[in-house]
């Protein structure tokens, strides 16, 4: 579709009006980490982290949610939660980030429509960031996919210093930008091509690898294998690793309450827990870490790849970033490449 | 709310319930291990009129306030007003739940899951094998063969407890021995005084009752090692793999395969199963 630019002092011009009319969501900076929250201001923004801490998934599968609400008691009523049709713009999403939602899409849009999750991901446009340097743990270019991919989001912007290049990839890209006209100018031979430059020397700077061939048929005949027991071996079961990861999805749904008003509350979970899978009884399926380290890793390598043909794994590398003891999700997945059955 | 969609139903939030007034409790077992059966009604009209469900599928249950826990459908899908779940006090809903009384006002949405293959089975001899609160999911199997009693062969039911107190349905199975259609097989784990029927546990009193393989299908429901064993004796019995079924169950919290904690390798046990076939068993990989 169309290519254009836009003068990097003129950014903040532009992302002011897209404000004015849509709730936006961009990189902020907390400490010594950045996140995204909703900007009031351009000034509010923080581009220098590569990454949010939290993934993107935040903005339409929240940390809370309000499913509906209740009379609690015996003689209990239910009143619809009301979903808010508001606009959406994430902004300076990464590619990894932004692949999260067609990860997401089968779970959330499958068999039974998750319709928060829905809602917002019609009203949400996405506005991509090429990474010019990635991180030392980045390995999106391990699932095919680069670091300034146009696959995953509506529009792509790449930093070609002093511009910036504004891909529109999407119908929908397309339609949103055109209320904004007046800050873009036509895209030159020579602008796709620093882009391409960029691109690449992004795809240099990823210096880690996830061999993935071959591993979802291999890990089905690993489920008993000691590589398990070893990797467990490390992990104090805290849950990070599901937090920052932008393909876990699973919540749990607790009810909260006074005497006279209540609502049923969705909450991100953790498989890395005991207590999601223990059952009134006692019985627990996974009671030991190692049953939880290997359920991780086979529902990103293993169920995904069967259930839905995608690897669950964007290749983000937060969760080797933040593991507080070095567990490191690419030397696992490269040794069941290499380990002997 | 249901996955067919020739259904009219149309809830747009699959995570909110219907109200469903509970009509009747039976009170089952007494004691630490205390079952109640819960007869609902639906509320809405509509919801009502177009809830169908078949045997071997659950419910979500909420007490608002306290939480929502799934559930097998113990009544027969051949009763159309209404539903009954039987449920053992067991946790934080199931402690709620038995607090309730006649005309309170619970949650309910579902039905989930697959099902027993009631009508593929027609024709076959129905050998059904529970113990404890596993027979909930059975009952909603027997009634429904009683109901098209002359659509099936033999109908076995062997059932047992811990103690003739422990007995979940009594009254049922009392007027089930009556019958001469059905062959009833009670037994207690330990020794009672007055008790006359077999002693010791479910899966040495199926080697008693020998049911033939021949054209027949075995359920079976109950403690994990009841089911292990009774799928051994099963096997010795002459059954093939296909003709033993079982159902399964896991925490659960959205029901509807999203929430991620009840899978068994890659299937979630609310939306792929809870019914699964010894075949499929043996071939799963995961922690149950």
């Amino acid at each position: 579709m169309e290519n254009l630019v836009i003068q990097t002092e003129k950014l903040s011009e532009w992302v002011n009006e897209i404000i004015k009319k849509n709730k936006v969501f961009a990189p902020v900076k907390e400490t010594d980490f950045s996140n995204f929250k909703i900007v009031n201001d351009y000034s509010e923004i923080d581009l220098s982290f590569l990454l949010p801490m939290v993934p993107a998934k935040k903005i339409l599968f929240k940390q809370t949610e309000t499913l509906f609400l209740f009379t609690p008691g015996s003689k209990g009523e239910v009143k619809s939660k009301e979903i808010s049709d508001e606009k959406l713009v994430i902004f300076s999403i990464r590619s990894c980030d932004a692949k999260t939602f067609s990860i997401l899409d089968p779970v959330f849009l499958g068999d039974y429509v998750d319709p928060f999750y829905k809602k917002r991901r019609e009203n949400s446009i996405l506005i991509g960031l090429s990474c010019n340097k990635p991180n030392v743990n980045c390995f999106c270019t391990s699932f095919g996919d680069s670091p300034a991919s146009r696959d995953y989001v509506d529009i792509l912007l790449t930093d070609l210093d002093g511009k910036y290049l504004v891909e529109i990839v999407t119908e929908r890209g397309k339609k949103f930008i055109d209320d904004y006209k007046k800050f873009f100018a036509s895209a030159s031979k020579e602008d796709l091509e620093s882009k391409e430059k960029v691109e690449k020397l992004a795809i240099e700077g990823i210096t880690r690898k996830m061999k993935l061939e071959g591993v979802s048929e291999k890990l089905g005949k690993m489920f008993e294998h000691p590589i398990w027991y070893e990797n467990a071996m490390k992990c104090i079961g805290c849950g990070t690793c599901t937090f920052v990861c932008p393909t876990c999805h699973c919540f749990d749904m607790q009810d909260e309450s006074t005497l006279r008003e209540g609502a049923r509350i969705r909450v991100w979970d953790s498989c890395m827990y005991p207590e999601y899978t223990h059952h009134a009884s006692g019985h627990n399926p996974r009671p030991a870490r190692m049953n939880r380290v290997r359920n991780r890793i086979y529902h990103k390598f293993s169920y995904y790849p069967t259930n839905e043909n995608i690897v669950g794994c964007t290749g983000c590398g937060r969760c080797i970033d933040y593991c507080s003891v070095n567990i490191d999700i690419i030397d696992i997945i490269n040794e069941v490449g290499e380990a002997k059955l | 709310m249901t996955k067919s969609s020739d259904s009219k139903i149309s809830i747009q939030n699959p995570y909110e319930p219907w109200l469903a007034e509970v009509e009747k409790i039976t009170k089952e077992v007494g004691g630490a291990r205390a079952i109640k059966t819960y007869k609902l009604v639906l509320q809405d009209e509509d919801a009502k009129k177009n809830f169908n469900f078949i045997p071997g599928q659950c419910v979500m249950i909420s007490i608002f306030g306290k939480g929502e826990s799934m559930f097998a459908i113990s009544s027969s899908s051949t009763q159309k007003d209404y539903i009954e779940v039987s449920v053992m006090k067991h946790g934080k809903t199931t402690t709620a739940l038995h607090e309730i009384e006649e005309g309170d006002i619970v949650g309910l949405r579902g039905p989930y899951g697959n099902n027993f293959d009631v009508k593929g089975w027609e024709g076959k001899n129905i050998v059904l094998i529970g113990g404890g609160i596993g027979q909930a999911p059975l009952r909603s199997v027997l009634n429904y063969i009683l109901d098209n009693r002359e659509k099936y062969g033999t109908l076995d039911v062997v059932y047992g407890a811990r103690t003739s107190k422990d007995i979940c349905f009594k009254e049922e199975f009392t007027e089930l021995e009556k019958r001469d259609d059905v062959s009833v097989h009670l037994s207690i784990d330990v020794e009672e005084e007055g008790w006359e029927k077999y002693v010791g546990f479910v899966p040495n009193n199926l080697m008693e009752v020998k049911p033939s393989s021949e054209n027949a299908i075995a359920i079976t429901c109950g403690p994990p090692i009841m089911i292990e064993y009774v799928i051994q004796n099963l096997l010795k019995l002459g059954f093939n793999e296909k003709q033993i079924f079982t159902t399964l169950e896991m925490r659960m919290k959205c029901g509807i395969g999203i929430c991620g904690r009840c899978n068994i390798g890659n299937l979630y046990v609310c939306k792929d199963g809870p019914v699964f076939s010894y075949e499929q068993l043996k071939g799963l990989q995961g922690d149950m």
